[in-house]
């Protein structure tokens, strides 16, 4: 089931949360009327919901789903039932969909910008899209070889992951994570985009080092691709890799620190405000900043050694993914409901949601980080009892926080039925193209290109 | 639908979903079949027949709302995209089964003969074993085989594909040119060169199974012989057809000298399985 809960997530909430994102966003943005290959689009749409059937199926099956944590390791993975070939192939559908919206993504950005948006006059949001989708063209093809070799290995009896045949099961981790870490980018560098539109827009000034940020996301990119091995220090890797993916991986901190300092540098002075995105958005900074730093613990391969596969890089990663990844398409759904809708959502509502949202997300988390360090292993359906206690209290947090997003799904559909309708321009700070459109957009928003200046 | 300003949306079509359902029968029938139910074949091929049928007809109508002048210059910029960050994804699929050959050549298999930090691993397990190209691993996975020579049909094979490379450029400068006959010669050429191409490759695992006992199960070697040197077949297998549709396109008058965006994007494709081949010369065949 943890198996399930990452890959439904990754594949299944955030990456096609993003993509929705990015097909509703980029056209307004860049005074497009639709996405520049909309056929390819549906395709990659309509890839989704068939290929999560196909792996949704496999909990039915009578040998289970698939139990080898979403990073399907072998050997452990070539030993699983029936489910293994289901999941694998669903897999190789869920990636074609994202290449398939990737390159869409790609010919939309460099190709059918209105004339005058040059490259560095882009929403920041668009710029983060791009580098995404470059992040996802190269990664997710990699990842279908490695599971490919996978398959083999079971049934066509290669070894390229078993030693007695001169393999190496370790080759699958490195192959795995070449993809692995520039995915985790792909789930994050678009909500960058969105917290870098929603900061400005609410501290009523211009987005503080505009060049920097756009140099900062694609320097976080390259980097994406020569730091994997953190993911497997203890793995017994010789001492000179272990310390040049140490480095590297501290080397991010660089550029993260760039954009968390031109958030900050963004609100300074400004005539803030705080409504809901705002705060979504605030909350992001702050928390993200945290999952940040248990990052940079992570990546000193001593202090790794401890911390390796206990609940410590559970807590690291649901801060960066919750608070970060999710909070930005909350955030993001909040800031352009009206644009998208035409109707206004309910201010309260929608702040007693954000601190619901953020106390239970942190009583959930915060506690991983204790019970980690005090060595609470990963993926181990039983621990000591000592750590009882704070994992009773994560899991007061985690029903608090699966309950609250029911309030989130009421003022979704309470919004459609408001009767005010939401002003063309409903936030006074807001920039961009998709403000100068009706609240909400016709069909096929611009039919004739804006001219930008 | 086209807007009067030159933006163009295509009309709506329901090959997406289509192809979308064919591609999950295939791949439902395909792992049955892996593991081991009878049906998975009957249910595999169903789907394969689908995604055939529903790519020729989403091909015809692209190709026929081409050929009625429905796509702008605009249209044209983003195919070409599109194609390029496809082939580029390609690369990168490739760049995977390259990595696993790098990683068995230059690391498992030296610390499985006891090279650097990992030597317990030989000396526990298998203290018997030495590293030496062409492997098989420590327990000669697959038993005692022959290595593929890099001359022979390997070399052959290298020829034909760089000059399939030549014909196809060569066809492209007689459409440029609106040579017809130059451009039908040199394509029709390039199509007979590369089913040439696949035609030995055949031959080659039929020897390599019969005569050198070389097999996908032949350890770290025949693993990643058999995967880059198939996955890099079934791609030429590919840009054949893809060339030949283009052959009769051609033979049918379509494309011009200013436009001929299909010709290209297949071209394209073809000189990435060139140079795919090119990689596997050296770093499988050969060194």
């Amino acid at each position: 089931m943890t198996t399930m809960h990452a890959l439904v997530m990754i594949f299944g909430a955030v990456m096609p949360a993003f993509v929705g994102l990015a097909n509703w966003q980029l056209p307004i943005m860049i005074g497009a009327p639709d996405m520049a290959l909309p056929r390819l689009n549906n395709w990659s749409f309509w890839i989704l919901p068939f290929a999560f059937t196909m792996m949704l199926s496999t909990l039915f099956m009578e040998s289970g789903g698939p139990a080898a944590g979403w990073t399907l390791y072998p050997p452990l993975s070539l030993q699983g039932g029936d489910s293994m070939p289901f999941v694998i192939l669903s897999i190789h559908l869920l990636g074609l969909s994202s290449i398939l919206g990737a390159i869409n993504v790609i010919a939309t950005i460099l190709n059918m910008r209105a004339p005058g948006m040059t490259l560095m006059k882009m929403p920041i949001f668009v710029w983060t899209w791009l580098i995404t989708a470059f992040l996802l063209i190269a990664s997710m093809p990699v990842l279908a070889g490695a599971i490919t070799m996978l398959l083999t290995d079971r049934f066509f009896g290669t070894t390229f992951f078993t030693a007695s045949g001169g393999g190496d099961p370790v080759l699958f981790q490195h192959i795995f994570w070449f993809f692995g870490h520039p995915e985790v980018y792909i789930l994050i560098l678009p909500a960058f985009g969105i917290v870098s539109t929603i900061i400005p827009a609410f501290s009523r000034k211009k987005l503080f080092g505009y060049d920097s940020m756009v140099y900062a996301t694609a320097s976080i990119a390259l980097l994406s691709f020569i730091v994997w091995a953190h993911h497997m220090f203890t793995v017994g890797m010789p001492l000179a890799g272990e310390l040049f993916f140490m480095f590297t991986t501290m080397l991010i901190a660089v550029p993260t620190g760039v954009k968390v300092f031109n958030w900050v540098a963004t609100m300074w002075k400004g005539s803030m405000t705080f409504e809901t995105p705002m705060l979504f958005a605030l909350a992001f900074i702050v928390l993200f900043t945290v999952g940040g730093f248990s990052g940079l613990m992570l990546a000193m391969v001593p202090a790794d050694f401890q911390y390796h596969d206990t609940y410590f890089v559970v807590a690291h990663f649901h801060y960066v993914l919750v608070p970060g990844a999710v909070f930005a398409i909350i955030a993001a759904v909040y800031y352009w409901l009206p644009k998208w809708t035409g109707k206004m959502y309910n201010e309260g509502l929608g702040k007693l949601h954000f601190w619901l949202t953020t106390i239970f997300v942190n009583l959930t988390f915060f506690p991983m980080h204790f019970v980690g360090l005090a060595g609470m292993p990963r993926r181990i359906p039983d621990y000591a009892v000592q750590f009882a206690d704070f994992n009773a209290i994560a899991s007061v947090g985690a029903f608090g926080f699966g309950l609250s997003q029911l309030l989130f799904v009421y003022i979704l559909f309470n919004t459609l039925k408001q009767k005010v309708t939401a002003e063309d321009k409903c936030w006074d700070g807001a920039e961009g193209l998709e403000w100068t459109l009706s609240s909400p957009p016709p069909y096929h928003s611009f039919d004739k290109a804006p001219k930008i200046d | 639908m086209s807007s009067s300003n030159g933006y163009y949306v295509p009309h709506e079509t329901k090959w997406p979903f289509l192809n979308t359902v064919a591609l999950i029968v295939l791949f439902i029938g395909l792992a049955n079949y892996m593991n081991g139910y009878t049906s998975g074949m009957s249910i595999m091929f169903t789907g394969l027949a689908l995604v055939l049928i529903i790519t020729y007809g989403w091909f015809s109508e692209v190709v026929r709302e081409s050929e009625s002048g429905t796509y702008n210059a605009q249209v044209d910029i983003s195919f070409r995209w599109g194609m390029v960050w496809f082939i580029f994804s390609e690369v990168m699929f490739f760049a995977a089964f390259f990595g696993a050959l790098y990683y068995a050549r230059e690391l498992s298999l030296p610390w499985l003969g006891g090279a650097g930090s990992k030597v317990s691993t030989n000396i526990v397990l298998w203290p018997q074993f030495e590293n030496v190209w062409p492997s098989n691993g420590p327990t000669n996975a697959g038993g005692d085989f022959t290595l593929m020579k890099a001359s022979g049909i390997p070399a052959i094979n290298t020829l034909i594909l760089l000059t399939s490379g030549l014909t196809v450029t060569w066809a492209h400068h007689g459409l440029k040119e609106q040579n017809r006959n130059k451009l039908i010669y040199g394509l029709a050429l390039t199509v007979l060169l590369g089913f040439i191409f696949v035609g030995f490759q055949a031959y080659e695992y039929m020897h390599a199974y019969s005569d050198l006992n070389l097999k996908m199960t032949s350890g770290i070697y025949g693993s990643t012989f058999y995967m880059l040197t198939g996955f890099h077949g079934f791609h030429v297998t590919l840009g054949a057809i893809m060339l030949t549709v283009i052959l009769f396109r051609c033979t049918k008058g379509h494309f011009s000298g200013d436009n001929h965006f299909g010709f290209e994007a297949v071209a394209w494709y073809w000189h990435f399985v060139d140079v795919v081949w090119l990689g596997l010369f050296v770093f499988v065949y050969w060194l």
